[in-house]
């Protein structure tokens, strides 16, 4: 973006400005237009699995302005700070959830290469910061100076420390196939059809998918996970003393936390960009062929990452009006007696099915049926196995060298 | 206005930021506002290790840093205070301590910082091609591969390159003996006393029976 605006010869302190604003806009476009179409879709949802309707005038038929119509709503309403509560922390608190939400959003690729800020450490980062989200919670809940938001805030700080463990084990599997924490890498590593996502690796990884979204659900304080508003018990928890634009600062956190989980796990786990046809390369819609086809190609990859950030959400609502809430214990119970072992036990079959077959179910399958004929590209990666030095190479090096040089090699 | 060096101004921003909050730290009075001024401080120099290009040292701020102060506040604070909102008087003698002991840490950290030579004077801004920094060099480091020595031309500096495993696994078995040590002050205390027979209050089997 900043190349091109230097190429037409655009002063470069503007150039820069620019490009950083409108990548800017576009991220908080996505955090808010997902916070957006999640309200929408939460109340349909939610609305058929009740056997409702839901919202339908709103803005035509199937109520697509009922979000706005929400919003205004809620902007309209008294905004109210307990005589009890600590002020400028309770003022401070939504936005910090806000934030942390938003610049999470800096690390996510969304196509090949379209991400705002390439890290080499992108899910360390994405972790890094989602797990700061919780601040804006606990200063709420204890700022509001009552009761209901304390306990609420105690149970998301205890709830989410908990299945931050889990989690980062989940997330550890496909850094540990693909070898970077790159999330760019990750994803181009699954090109191809769907036997080539990582949930379809091995039985080990299609395990941990459902773990990491397990964790996920819990860590974005959703039900059946959402003890820290439970309103049957807390009245609403941290949210009890919130009211008008605060309110919705705190759900405008709490949307595209979800999007942010799903699209990780698609990432992760289910391909990111790469759909389970691989149109864009069947169609020679690469940056090989054309530039402006590589663009086309990367513009299809984005909306088939939405697709699958969208179908996330769409999984999280209908198991939050499924499911009933858990009780304090029994989310304690699930993560740690439960996710923690589990995460540990596929992490561990992970790490020795890379070690004894490498490459995956698919690549071992393809050998199985034509033996004679072992794909090029599957004999170098089986040389370049990770792991310690099998004996017969330990013996091949006899030379008076340190070990960890007989190691890099 | 051609010369406008974005890096200078967010260098500026987010090292203001982070002196500022830490002023905050010693000023206030209240614990909770206490701790957020810490997480923001820190938060401002995890902004400068990103500035820095050096995103893996950044994130590990955010995480073990910043995240802890969170962890702190909360169960340090909240879960021991008696009174809704907890604030904290110094007296003269722990203010007189804490500036002498913090001056003493100023005074050396200027000291070193000021006799590094490339920090002396102003450097033209040299746009070099930087590698790409990757985690990798520095796992391997952790694992006890230092690959990052290999590149060095004299054979004889090239030895000596153990890596970190030892501190690593002296750091990491420390973590688990506190982990323990928490959970098992942490869990219920049970009634002492002879068990109720069939649950669990078997003796464990004779070393013997094991190896049958």
């Amino acid at each position: 973006m900043a190349e091109f605006l230097l190429s037409i010869s655009a002063p470069a302190w503007l150039a820069y400005s620019v490009a950083a604003l409108i990548q800017c806009a576009l991220l908080l476009a996505v955090a808010l237009g997902s916070a957006a179409i999640s309200i929408w879709l939460e109340r349909k949802v939610s609305a058929r699995i009740q056997d409702r309707l839901g919202p339908t005038r709103v803005g035509g038929r199937f109520g697509w302005l009922q979000p706005p119509a929400d919003g205004l709503k809620l902007l309209c309403k008294e905004d109210i700070i307990p005589a009890a509560a600590d002020g400028p922390l309770f003022r401070l608190a939504p936005y910090i959830s806000f934030c942390t939400a938003f610049c999470v959003f800096l690390a996510l690729p969304f196509a090949n290469n379209w991400v705002a800020l390439r890290l080499n450490v992108g899910v360390f980062f994405i972790l890094a910061v989602s797990g700061l989200e919780v601040f804006g919670v606990i200063l709420g809940g204890y700022a509001s100076g009552s009761k209901w938001s304390l306990y609420g805030a105690m149970r998301e700080a205890a709830q989410v420390v908990s299945y931050e463990v889990p989690m980062a084990l989940c997330v550890v599997v496909p850094v540990l196939i693909v070898g970077s924490m790159d999330l760019v890498e990750i994803g181009n590593h699954q090109a191809g059809w769907f036997w080539h996502w990582h949930v379809f690796h091995d039985p080990f990884t299609f395990a941990t998918f459902w773990i990491y979204m397990t964790c996920a659900v819990a860590s974005t304080n959703r039900a059946p996970f959402d003890l820290a508003e439970a309103e049957s018990e807390l009245v609403a928890g941290f949210l009890t003393e919130y009211s008008g634009f605060r309110w919705v600062v705190f759900f405008m956190a709490e949307y595209p936390a979800m999007f942010l989980v799903s699209g990780l796990a698609s990432v992760l786990f289910l391909g990111g960009w790469n759909g389970p046809i691989p149109i864009a390369s069947l169609l020679h819609l690469t940056p090989a062929v054309h530039p402006l086809a590589g663009w086309i190609g990367n513009l299809l990859g984005m909306c088939n990452f939405i697709a699958k950030g969208v179908l996330g959400i769409t999984c999280m609502i209908w198991l939050r009006w499924t499911l009933p809430r858990l009780r304090i214990d029994q989310v304690m119970t699930t993560c740690l007696k439960y996710c923690v072992p589990l995460a540990s036990a596929m992490l561990a079959g992970v790490m020795l099915w890379m070690y004894l077959l490498p490459g995956g179910v698919w690549t071992q399958a393809e050998q199985l049926w034509s033996p004679s004929t072992v794909n090029a590209a599957t004999a170098v990666r089986r040389e370049q196995a990770p792991g310690p030095p099998r004996p017969a190479e330990k013996q091949a090096h006899h030379e008076p060298e340190p070990m960890d040089v007989v190691w890099t090699r | 206005m051609d010369a406008v060096n974005w890096h200078t101004i967010f260098f500026w921003l987010f090292a203001m930021l982070a002196c500022g909050f830490a002023v905050g730290v010693v000023v206030t009075n209240n614990i909770v506002r206490m701790a957020c001024c810490l997480v923001a401080s820190l938060g401002a120099v995890a902004g400068l290790f990103f500035l820095a290009g050096t995103e893996f040292v950044g994130a590990v701020q955010l995480m073990v840093y910043v995240g802890g102060t969170m962890v702190l506040l909360v169960f340090g604070v909240m879960l021991t205070a008696r009174g809704p909102f907890v604030s904290m008087q110094t007296g003269g003698g722990q203010w007189i301590l804490a500036t002498i002991i913090g001056g003493a840490l100023l005074a050396v950290l200027l000291q070193a910082a000021f006799s590094v030579p490339q920090w002396m004077a102003p450097k033209p801004l040299v746009p070099q091609a930087a590698p790409a920094p990757t985690a990798a060099t520095l796992g391997l480091a952790l694992m006890g591969v230092r690959v990052d020595k290999l590149e060095r031309p004299d054979p004889v500096l090239r030895k000596g390159m153990s890596g970190y495993l030892l501190a690593f696994e002296i750091i990491s078995v420390h973590l688990v003996v506190v982990l323990v040590g928490a959970a098992y002050l942490a869990r219920a205390k049970r009634a002492l006393g002879p068990r109720p027979i069939g649950l669990g209050g078997r003796s464990a089997p004779p070393l013997g029976a094991a190896q049958k």
